[in-house]
């Protein structure tokens, strides 16, 4: 096992809190820039009592995370883009049969085959749903090394509270650098016991892990048992960084590459005298919302991200008309500066900045 | 009076929902006679598909997981894999498994996955109404072959279990049938033997089994074990296809 502090890709980082958390069973295809984690827990996991398997292709893998998941044990699967679309069908399933499972998407640029750079292009595809049916997952994204390990932690956690599939949105940059980790030991949690489990029957009556329904009634019931859960996650799990954000003008709103890279665009503004904080959403669902109820001084918001301007709905969606918000995106795997959200800044408040 | 036969303490009281006619419900019976007999019935875990015999999970006195079309082998890796001393099972029909979730029953078989699969072929997708399937014989007529199947528009059928045979991970394949009291016992016989090469971790062990689809088929029940004989049995290789040296000491 490694030492406390290890200097660690981030993919690695991922790998190595899964192993500590207890995850016995990685089912996975590789997909670049995803790769480092199957190929780390291949070295690893084994030697720590679990199982690592190649499947034939992402479908197969999101399929065998449901039948490990259907036992009670933990399991985690990881992809990027591409394959994170091929998991879907899986993923819809999971949340049906309400299965615990981490799965990791290491968003590349999009669509189509796309390229490798770091996007958050999925970010509608991973929080709206993105398999068939109305359901929602949790969606988390670090934005450093250490998150990368810490989240993890908390995803197998939060998969286990809920009976839900758990995934851990971050991109090529996140995942590619190496980064001194913390490796710390799993947080105890209080978690249900897992006693609809299919392990045999011996000694109890029998069980079934699936979900269909043969009349409408029975469907909706269902629909609405599930949707009580979502709504009770929407209530509970909200979380979400302040980076200066309780005395801000102008507030930044950016996770993940996107939320550290706005972080030196907050202290080159206050330099300035520019009062811009940041809030860093950490579950992309449920979006924070909360984070917004309070800001009465905020001017505008600038949104920041790798896409077109997907978190941007949310944004506006939390605010309610009551502040102007504004989008700065670069798309195709292009990383952007804190200059350019300080220029954007300058643009789109009619402020003297110096980038 | 001295009680001769019940009914298998390997399947519920949950009625079938069969069609009558359907040979299914043997197949369910064979099954659950087998894990009682090998006193499996606490330690297995059945996978379901979808399609008819999507509703089996409730038929069984054991435990069944449900997942999506043509996965089952995929979830039932997953299963084993997670708990390999439980004894895996997959029930699936051939436009489950040799359609939808053909590459699944490839890299099952190559991995020799510990599991064990009972194919069902009836030559259609029968819950969706008897439409092609890649099991459907030349000439048959179904609903998206209106025509009778075009073998140089759609290829010739599949023959699935002489596809697996030449994995080497696959140790046991055979293929039987519920036509007839004869085959019913033989059929068992291979069930039995795919089920005992699983609990002494052989290797993956796969019985397909030929059934009649009667309301697709648009046959009475006994129309449609004579066609199954004379339209089935001469397309796809019949009896033990393979069985390695350890699976004959068995």
């Amino acid at each position: 096992m490694l030492m406390k502090r290890e200097l660690l890709k981030g993919n690695e980082a991922i790998a190595e809190a899964a192993i500590r958390s207890g995850c016995k069973l990685f089912f996975g295809y590789p997909i670049t820039p995803s790769t480092e984690i199957i190929e780390y827990l291949s070295k690893h996991m084994p030697k720590a009592g679990g199982t690592v398997l190649q499947g034939e292709d992402e479908i197969a893998s999101i399929n065998m995370c449901y039948g490990a998941a259907a036992t009670g044990a933990r399991v985690m699967t990881a992809s990027s883009s591409p394959g994170y679309s091929l998991k879907q069908e899986g993923i819809s399933y999971l949340a049906a049969a309400e299965l615990p499972a981490v799965v990791v998407n290491i968003n590349r640029n999009g669509p189509g085959l796309g390229g490798l750079g770091p996007s958050q292009g999925d970010y509608f595809q991973c929080t709206k749903g993105g398999g068939h049916g109305d359901y929602r997952v949790i969606v988390l994204a670090p934005s450093k090394g250490q998150e990368m390990y810490d989240y993890t932690m908390m995803a197998f956690d939060l998969a286990d509270k809920y009976r839900t599939p758990v995934v851990i949105l971050a991109d090529g940059m996140l995942g590619q650098t190496m980064e001194p980790i913390e490796c710390k030991e799993r947080p105890t949690a209080e978690l249900p016991e897992k006693d609809w489990a299919t392990t045999g029957c011996m000694g109890r009556s029998k069980r079934k892990i699936s979900m269909y329904n043969l009349t409408n009634e029975a469907g909706e019931e269902i629909a609405l048992k599930l949707q009580a859960k979502f709504n009770k996650m929407k209530e509970q799990e909200q979380q979400w960084e302040d980076y200066y954000a309780e005395d801000a003008d102008y507030l930044l709103v950016g996770y993940g590459t996107c939320g550290r890279v706005a972080k030196s665009a907050v202290q080159m503004a206050r330099q300035q005298g520019i009062k811009v904080g940041l809030i860093r959403p950490i579950t992309l669902w449920p979006f924070p919302e909360k984070a917004f109820s309070n800001i009465p001084k905020v001017k505008g918001i600038l949104t920041v991200e790798l896409n077109s301007g997907q978190m941007l709905e949310d944004v506006k969606l939390a605010v309610n008309c009551s502040v102007p918000v504004f989008s700065h995106t670069r798309l195709g795997g292009m990383l952007l500066s804190e200059n350019s959200i300080l220029k954007k800044i300058a643009e789109v408040f009619s402020l003297e900045v110096r980038a | 009076m001295e009680k001769v036969f019940g009914k298998t303490r390997g399947l519920s009281d949950t009625p079938f929902t069969y069609c009558p006619g359907c040979t299914h419900g043997i197949i369910h019976r064979l099954i659950a006679e087998v894990l009682e007999e090998l006193d499996l019935i606490e330690n297995t875990i059945g996978v379901a598909p979808v399609g008819c015999a999507g509703f089996l999970l409730d038929m069984f006195n054991c435990d069944f997981v449900g997942g999506p079309h043509g996965r089952a082998q995929a979830v039932a890796t997953g299963i084993k894999r997670a708990m390999p001393e439980r004894t895996v099972f997959t029930y699936q029909g051939d436009g489950d498994i040799a359609a939808i979730g053909t590459s699944h029953a490839i890299h099952v078989a190559a991995r020799g996955e510990k599991i064990t699969t009972i194919m069902v072929n009836n030559a259609v997708f029968g819950m969706t109404g008897g439409q092609m399937a890649p099991t459907t014989v030349s000439g048959q007529v179904t609903t998206t072959s209106p025509y009778g199947r075009d073998c140089v528009l759609a290829g010739p059928p599949i023959d699935l279990p002489k596809t697996i045979a030449t994995l080497e991970g696959a140790v046991y394949v055979a293929a039987g049938s519920v036509d007839s009291p004869k085959n019913i016992a033989q059929t068992k016989k291979m069930i039995k033997k795919a089920f005992q090469v699983q609990q002494k971790g052989l290797g993956f062990s796969f019985v397909s089994i030929l059934s009649t689809c009667p309301t697709n088929w648009g046959l009475s029940p006994v129309e449609s074990l004579t066609w199954l004989r004379e339209h089935m049995m001469p397309v796809y290789q019949m009896g033990e296809l393979k069985a390695t040296e350890e699976v004959k000491a068995l």
